[in-house]
């Protein structure tokens, strides 16, 4: 579905952070893109939801070039992405307003997108229905992250993008949005790509795990990790095993381990 | 604040007031029953009319403020180039107390009520101008990218990012500056004009003597600023509920 073909990219004049890289997402797949501060990790999920443009070399999106954000694709960021003044509802149903601002133009909005979609069922899904005319500033970390989660959803995307989403919660909290994010990812099918710097999370949400390093990024290792997902994962010895294994590498040159 | 206290407020002026006109025992301080009496008759005659003027002058210079300065304030806030241009004369021009244009714009523009109107909006275009700026440089990338995400484009980014953000910017501004207006204002209009709450003041108070009808005035004059604030406070709670809940 996705494939960064000999993409490097460095801001403005400046040292390469991916230098001839490629790297190919398949349909449905569940990615963790994990590394140190500073590694490129956010930049490669801005990447890919076209909200940055290689320096040379491509990223192509079912086979297209990607030169814009597409519509098709949901972006979640760790905080700020709600808007202060706009209640949990009017957040939740800002995504479907833009698509009623532009109608579908194939552009900013898919061709066959429907306007009487209703975000009700992604609130109701995502426990918020009682929060609804509740401002961000009013309601908790975990909260607001539900409604950017239902906001994304209600429009209906094939490829969830997820930068370090859940760093800023308690534990708990996290925990219960991991599974929610895993639930999802089956439920919908979604291609999912999540950048994190912590190993638990990496190990948890991703299937296949994409070790970046302190730049420039040539190559990178990438994990298996097909028991991500299955419930009792988290307390498993091969999630243990991952873990340590993770943790070695992290920060290391890069080998091939696949 | 509760009505409760302000009206409580309200009568420990008044007084007050009562005191001290006793106190003085003069005619160029009258008790506010004398002047209650004469601002209702006066309102009857001619101090309305004064009063509407004076609010007219201060809501077409507002709304024209309003009308320039948030465009302007968006427009720099999304374009760094053009900030980086102009603010340097922004903020040179900004801390000026505009009072002092009073003179200039007295001569420009002549009679009437062309220059009260151009010296109030001269203080509100750019506090307002300012405030929206900051507001529009200040909103976090990680919205606009998230806003971007959902497949806005520049003009969606403005609609449901920058429009909104700027209405509390322009609140704020109109509520820092509303007091200044009408006390430049009060000093606009001794010049030039036959209209106004500030000629009526200085009329009634220098050529006529009349003291309770200057003090009506003046009570006209602080019924206008306070019902101007209190205006942004109200627009305020219901544009920008989101401000005051917790």
């Amino acid at each position: 579905m996705i494939e960064l073909r000999s993409l490097t990219y460095s801001y403005g004049l400046g040292a390469p952070i991916f230098q001839d890289y490629n790297w190919k997402v398949a349909r449905g797949e569940a990615w963790a893109v994990l590394g140190p501060s500073g590694c490129g990790k956010t930049t490669l999920l801005y990447l890919l939801a076209g909200l940055r443009r290689p320096s040379v070399g491509e990223v192509l999106v079912d086979g297209d070039p990607l030169t814009r954000p597409r519509p098709q694709t949901g972006l979640i960021l760790q905080d700020y992405g709600l808007l202060p003044w706009a209640t949990v509802r009017q957040n939740a149903e800002l995504g479907l307003q833009v698509r009623s601002f532009y109608g579908p133009d194939g552009k900013h909005v898919p061709q066959d997108y429907r306007t009487d979609t209703l975000v009700d069922p992604w609130l109701e899904r995502l426990g918020l229905s009682s929060l609804g005319d509740k401002y961000p500033g009013q309601i908790s970390g975990g909260q607001r992250q539900r409604t950017a989660i239902a906001r994304t959803l209600a429009l209906n995307p094939d490829l969830l993008l997820m930068d370090e989403p859940f760093s800023s919660l308690d534990a708990p909290t996290r925990e219960s949005l991991q599974n929610l994010t895993l639930e999802l990812q089956a439920e919908q099918g979604l291609t999912l790509v999540i950048v994190t710097h912590a190993i638990e999370e990496a190990a948890i949400l991703g299937r296949k795990i994409l070790l970046l390093s302190y730049p420039p990024n040539t190559h990178s290792a990438v994990f298996e990790n097909p028991g991500a997902g299955q419930a009792g994962y988290r307390d498993s010895i091969e999630y243990l095993h991952l873990c340590r294994e993770l943790r070695a590498c992290m920060g290391k040159e890069p080998e091939s381990h696949t | 604040m509760r009505r409760r206290d302000l009206l409580i407020a309200v009568v420990a002026l008044l007084v007050l007031w009562q005191l001290a006109s006793l106190l003085v025992n003069q005619a160029i301080l009258p008790s506010p029953i004398i002047v209650g009496r004469v601002f209702v008759q006066e309102l009857r005659s001619d101090l309305l009319g004064h009063f509407l003027v004076s609010l007219w002058r201060v809501i077409a210079s507002t709304l024209l403020a309003i009308a320039l300065a948030a465009p302007a304030g968006l427009v720099l806030g999304q374009y760094r180039w053009l900030n980086n241009l102009f603010s340097p004369l922004i903020y040179l021009i900004y801390p000026v107390p505009k009072v002092v244009f009073v003179p200039i714009v007295l001569l420009f523009f002549g009679l009437g009520d062309t220059p009260k109107i151009v010296i109030i909006f001269l203080i509100l275009f750019f506090q307002i101008l300012v405030l929206v700026r900051d507001q529009a440089v200040n909103l976090r990338p990680e919205l606009i990218q998230s806003v971007c995400s959902l497949g806005a484009g520049r003009r969606a980014i403005f609609r449901f990012v920058y429009l909104p953000a700027s209405l509390p910017a322009i609140l704020t501004a109109l509520r820092q500056s509303v007091g200044t207006a009408v006390a430049v204002l009060y000093i606009a209009e001794l010049y030039a004009t036959q209209k106004g709450l500030g000629y009526y003041i200085y009329l009634n108070g220098s050529t006529l003597l009349n003291y309770p009808a200057m003090y009506a005035g003046i009570v006209a004059m602080s019924v206008l600023g306070l019902g101007l604030y209190f205006t942004v406070d109200w627009l305020e709670r219901r544009i920008c509920p989101w401000q005051f809940a917790h």
